[in-house]
C-alpha cells in the first residue's frame, strides 16, 4: 500500500513543540535564567558574541538557552538577529593600548613596562574535576592587589616598533570606507581587512586546527606570542551630524599579537612580522589561532611560498564560517530523491551496459 | 490490486493572503538589502548566465536550505503575487512547507499549490511539468552556482575562465566520461550554455528538466545565498545542455508510466512499497499528477 | 532662508511602490522593448521624468553613485535625489552606477562605465528620458527576452545611436544597459539586445 507523504505543516509544528519541551528538560529542575548563563557560562557567551558578530551578552545568553547549549546554533540565532539591525556606520578604530587591563602576558620578554599580569586563567590550573563544585554554593573571593594595575601598559609590538625591528603598520586612513564582509560578497584576492573580518567571525575549531597545522610545518611562520591582553576598551563613533567621535560604550576584548620571524627579501630587511587576532569578550584560544592564521595568510604579501592549507586564502576564508558550513553540511538531510532517482537511472543504465559487455566474452578488445 | 492512496487532493489549492507578521518589514528583508538584491538581479538579466556577486544576508533559515532563493523571492515579491513553493517537485515536502510558511507570515501573500495560479514559483531541484508562461517567474534555490567548481575549486580561477570563455576543462571532463563509460554520467545539475556564452549550473535539477529551460517564456532567476551569487535567464533565451555531436544530450526515460495518473511524459519518483524492494513510480510533480487525475486520467495503481 | 529648496515628496508607500517600480524595470529588462508603467502619483522636480524619479527612488541609495546630465542638474533635482536616495552625485559618467540624461543630453555611450570581462555587472545603467515610447515603429529588437522580434519607436534619439548601440552590444559581457523613460512609461535595452533600423515587417 502506498501512502504519499503529506502533512509537512503539522509535522513541523509538532516537531517544534517537542523541541521546546526537550529544551526545558525535566520541569522539576529549576529553569536557567539569562543572568545565570551570562555570569556562569561567560566564555560560551563570549564565543557566541564573537562568531555571531554582535556584542550583546544578554542576547547571546538567550541564544545559548534557546539553542540548548549548542553554540554553533546559538551563533546562527545571533547572526540572523544581527542581520535585521539597522547599520549606522563604522566606529572609530579601537585603541587597545588604552585598554583597562584584566590580563596581559607576553612570551617574548621576561619583564616589561606594566609587567606580566596573569589575571583569571585556566593556564596553571590542574585539570582535576572539582567535586566540591558539584556540590554547589561556592562563593570564592579573590584578593584585590593593594596598588592596582600599573597605568602605562604599552603593547609589546609598540616596543619593538621603536627599534624598527618589526614591520611598520600604518593606520589605514585613506578615507575609503572599510570593506564590510557582512554587506558585500568577498573578492579574491582579498585584502587584510576582509581576511581579518572573516577570521574574527570564523569558527574557533576551524582556526584552531589551521593555526595548529602551521606549527606542525604546514606553513610554519615561527611565531612568538608577543602579547595577549584582555580587558575593556572604549568604543567611539562619530555621528555624521556631530563630525567628531563620542564614546558610546565599553566592550571587553581579547587581543593577540603574534611576532613572527622574517628573513627579509630583496626589498625588505630582515625583521619581525605580525599576526593579529581580536575577539569580543575573553576568547584567548580563538585570538591566538586567529593570529597564527592571519600571519599564514600574509605569506603572499611577503613573497613566501603559499603551499600549505592555512596559507591558502580562498580555502581558509570560504570554509571558516560555521553558520555557512553547518547549513550546507546539514542540508544533506533535506530530500534529494529527485537527484537520487536521476543517479539510479544512470547507474542502472551503466550496469546494463557492463552486463551486456560481459555476456559477450569476445567483445573485449 | 493494492489499495492506493493517491497524493491527497490538495485541499489547500490556493490559500488567500494571510495576516502578515508584525515587527518585520514586508517580506522580511530591509529595503536597503532589497535594493541591493534588485540591482544585482537587473544586472543578472542583462548578462544572462553570469553569476553576479551580492551581499547575501543571514536569513532565519539555514544556509543550504534555500536562503538564496528566499532572498530573490523576497526582493521580487509584492502583495499581489501568488506564491508556489516546491521541493523535489512537491508542494508538501517539509522544506517547501517551511519556506511557504515564511512568506505567508512575512509577506502575507496568497500561496498556491497550482502551477497555473502562481505568479512566482520558488523551486528546489525541479521545474514544474506544466509549461510556464510569460506571466510567471521561476526562482531556483542554488547550492553551488559555479558549474566549474568541481573541476576548479578556486573562485579566482573560475572567474578568469568565465571572463575568457575558457570552457575546455568542462568539455574535457564530459568527454572523459564518454571515454570511460560510453556516455556522459552526469544526471543532475547538468551544465548548460546560456545564449551561446556563459556556461551555467542549472542547479541540481535532473537533466530531464534541462530542455524546459530553453526558450522558456517565464523569467528564470537563480539565488545562491551561501555562495553569495545571483544569476538569471531571460525569457526566450537559448539554454543548451553541453554535449558532443557523436554523443547528443539525452534525458532520462522510464519504462513505466506514473502509477497514479498514467503520465508517460513526467519525471518519476521511485517509491519502495514493501520490504522486498517492490517499487512503484509516481510523478515527482504532485500538482501535475493531481491535475491529471482530476481530469480523469488514471494509472495502473502500481505493483500488485 | 532665501535659498530654501522645496523638496518634492517621494513615494507615499516606499515599500510597496519600490517593489512595483522594480518589477516594472525587471519586466522591462527581461523583455526588451515591451513597455511597462510605474505607478502614478510622483511629482518630481522638472525636468526629471516620473519614470526616472521612480527608478531612482526604487533602486538608488548611498551605494550607487548617480550621474546627472547637465540639463537635468538643478538645485531641485539634486536636492530630491540627495534627500530621498542619499546617493552620491558624481561628476564623471564613468564613475556612475546609474546615469540619467535626456535624449538630447545623452553623452556617447562609451563615456560610461563598461564593466570588465571578469566583473561585467559594474557597468553603468543609463536612464534616458525620451518624449515618447511606442511598441511599434522603426526599431527592430531581437535577442534574449524576445520571442521573435519586438518593435519600438523612440523619437528623439540621435541618428548615430543604433551604431553606438551595436558597438556596445559587441562588448558583451561588458557594456551599458539602457532604460528608456517617457513619463510613467519605461522600456529597456539590456546589452544583449540587437537593434536594427528598418520598416515594419
Amino acid at each position: 500500500m502506498y501512502v504519499a507523504v503529506k502533512g509537512g505543516d503539522r509535522a513541523i509544528e509538532n516537531s517544534q513543540k517537542l523541541l521546546a519541551e526537550e529544551r526545558r528538560g525535566d520541569p522539576r529542575i529549576p529553569e536557567l535564567s539569562l543572568p545565570q548563563i551570562q555570569e556562569q557560562m561567560a566564555l560560551g557567551v563570549d564565543r557566541v558574541m564573537t562568531e555571531g558578530s554582535l556584542y550583546d551578552p544578554e542576547l547571546a545568553a538567550l541564544a545559548i538557552k534557546q539553542a540548548r547549549g549548542d553554540l554553533v546554533e546559538a551563533i546562527f540565532l545571533l547572526r540572523a538577529y544581527r542581520t535585521t539591525l539597522p547599520r549606522f556606520g563604522a566606529g572609530e578604530p579601537l585603541d587597545t593600548a588604552d585598554m583597562a587591563i584584566r590580563r596581559r602576558i607576553s612570551a617574548t620578554y621576561k619583564d616589561l613596562p606594566g609587567g606580566q599580569l596573569l589575571g583569571g586563567s585556566f593556564d596553571y590550573t590542574h585539570r582535576l574535576l572539582d567535586f566540591a563544585l558539584a556540590a554547589g554554593d561556592e562563593r570564592p573571593v579573590a584578593e584585590i592587589a593593594p596598588d592596582g594595575v600599573e597605568a602605562g601598559m604599552p603593547r609589546v609590538v609598540d616596543i619593538l616598533d621603536h627599534e624598527g625591528l618589526i614591520e611598520f603598520e600604518a593606520p589605514d586612513d585613506d578615507g575609503e570606507p572599510v570593506f564590510d564582509l557582512t554587506r558585500e560578497s568577498p573578492r579574491y584576492p582579498a585584502d587584510r581587512a576582509a581576511r581579518l573580518q572573516n577570521l574574527a567571525r570564523g569558527d574557533e575549531g576551524w582556526l584552531l586546527g589551521l593555526g595548529y597545522s602551521t606549527q606542525r610545518g604546514y606553513g610554519n611562520n615561527h611565531p612568538f606570542a608577543g602579547e595577549i591582553r584582555v580587558g575593556e576598551v572604549a568604543v567611539e563613533f562619530a555621528p555624521e551630524e556631530l563630525g567628531f567621535p563620542i564614546e558610546i560604550g565599553e566592550i571587553t576584548v581579547t587581543e593577540c599579537q603574534m611576532i613572527n620571524q622574517f628573513k627579509g627579501s630583496a626589498s625588505v630587511p630582515p625583521q619581525f612580522t605580525r599576526g593579529y587576532g581580536l575577539t569580543f569578550g575573553h576568547c584567548e584560544r580563538k585570538a591566538m589561532a586567529m593570529a597564527l592564521v592571519d600571519r599564514a595568510l600574509r605569506a603572499r604579501d611577503f613573497g613566501e611560498a603559499t603551499e600549505a592549507p592555512a596559507q591558502d586564502e580562498e580555502f581558509v576564508m570560504a570554509h571558516s564560517d560555521n553558520v555557512e558550513a553547518s547549513g550546507f553540511v546539514q542540508h544533506l538531510k533535506l530530500p534529494h530523491y529527485v537527484d537520487f532517482q536521476a543517479e539510479l537511472v544512470t547507474v542502472r543504465a551503466l550496469r546494463r551496459k557492463a552486463e551486456a559487455a560481459e555476456a559477450i566474452p569476445d567483445a573485449a578488445e | 490490486m493494492p489499495t492506493v492512496i493517491p497524493h491527497p487532493t490538495a485541499s489547500t489549492a490556493t490559500a488567500a493572503a494571510p495576516q502578515r507578521l508584525e515587527g518585520y518589514n514586508f517580506a522580511y528583508l530591509d529595503e536597503q538589502t532589497k535594493r541591493m538584491i534588485r540591482r544585482a538581479l537587473l544586472k543578472a538579466v542583462a548578462v544572462p548566465g553570469y553569476q553576479v556577486p551580492f551581499g547575501s544576508r543571514e536569513m532565519p533559515l539555514p544556509y543550504g536550505w534555500g536562503t538564496g532563493g528566499i532572498q530573490v523571492t523576497a526582493a521580487v515579491i509584492g502583495p499581489d503575487d501568488t506564491l508556489k513553493v516546491i521541493d523535489q517537485g512537491a508542494d508538501d515536502t517539509t522544506n517547501a512547507v517551511n519556506i511557504r510558511r515564511f512568506f505567508a507570515k512575512t509577506a502575507g501573500v496568497a500561496t498556491t499549490d497550482r502551477t497555473v495560479d502562481a505568479s512566482i514559483i520558488q523551486t528546489r531541484h525541479r521545474i514544474p511539468e506544466t509549461p510556464l508562461t510569460e506571466d510567471q517567474i521561476l526562482v531556483y534555490q542554488v547550492p553551488i552556482p559555479e558549474p566549474l567548481r568541481q573541476l576548479e575549486p578556486r573562485e579566482a580561477e573560475t572567474r578568469k575562465m568565465h571572463a575568457l570563455e575558457e570552457y575546455g576543462v568542462m568539455h574535457v571532463s564530459l568527454y572523459e566520461d564518454i571515454a570511460k563509460f560510453g556516455r556522459i554520467t552526469k544526471s543532475y545539475n547538468y551544465p548548460v550554455r546560456v545564449n551561446g556564452r556563459y556556461v551555467m549550473a542549472p542547479s541540481p535539477i535532473p537533466k530531464f528538466d534541462n530542455p524546459k529551460m530553453d526558450r522558456m517564456p517565464a523569467l528564470q532567476l537563480f539565488g545562491a545565498g551561501r555562495e553569495k551569487r545571483l544569476y538569471a535567464v531571460p525569457p526566450y533565451t537559448e539554454v543548451k545542455s553541453l554535449d558532443f555531436e557523436d554523443h547528443p544530450f539525452e534525458v532520462e526515460t522510464w519504462e513505466q508510466d506514473c502509477a497514479l495518473c498514467g503520465a508517460g511524459d513526467s519525471y518519476l519518483d521511485e517509491v519502495i512499497v514493501d520490504d522486498k524492494g517492490t517499487r512503484m513510480f509516481v510523478c515527482s510533480d504532485s500538482d501535475y499528477c493531481r491535475e491529471r487525475r482530476e481530469a480523469g486520467h488514471q494509472g495502473d495503481g502500481g505493483p500488485a | 532662508m532665501a535659498d530654501t529648496i522645496d523638496i518634492r515628496p517621494g513615494f507615499a508607500d516606499p515599500v510597496i511602490e519600490s517593489q512595483q517600480v522594480f518589477r516594472a524595470v525587471l519586466d522591462a529588462m527581461a523583455r526588451p522593448g515591451r513597455i511597462q508603467s510605474v505607478p502614478d502619483g510622483l511629482t518630481p522636480p522638472a525636468p526629471l521624468a516620473v519614470g526616472s524619479a521612480a527608478f531612482c527612488l526604487a533602486l538608488a541609495d548611498h551605494d550607487t553613485p548617480v550621474w546627472l546630465a547637465p540639463g537635468l542638474r538643478n538645485p531641485a533635482t539634486l536636492a530630491f535625489l540627495r534627500f530621498h536616495c542619499g546617493c552620491p552625485i558624481v561628476e564623471e559618467p564613468e564613475s556612475a552606477a546609474f546615469a540619467i540624461a535626456d535624449a538630447a543630453g545623452l553623452p556617447a555611450l562609451d563615456s560610461f562605465a563598461m564593466g570588465s570581462d571578469a566583473w561585467p555587472e559594474t557597468s553603468t545603467t543609463v536612464v534616458v528620458q525620451v518624449d515618447d515610447l511606442q511598441e511599434r515603429g522603426p526599431l527592430r529588437l531581437t535577442g534574449p527576452g524576445i520571442e521573435t522580434a519586438h518593435r519600438l519607436s523612440v523619437p528623439g534619439l540621435r541618428p548615430g545611436l543604433p551604431d553606438e548601440w551595436e558597438a556596445n552590444r559587441k562588448l558583451f559581457p561588458c557594456g551599458v544597459d539602457l532604460v528608456l523613460v517617457a513619463g510613467r512609461r519605461i522600456a529597456a535595452l539590456p546589452r544583449t539586445t540587437t537593434v536594427t533600423v528598418g520598416a515594419e515587417d
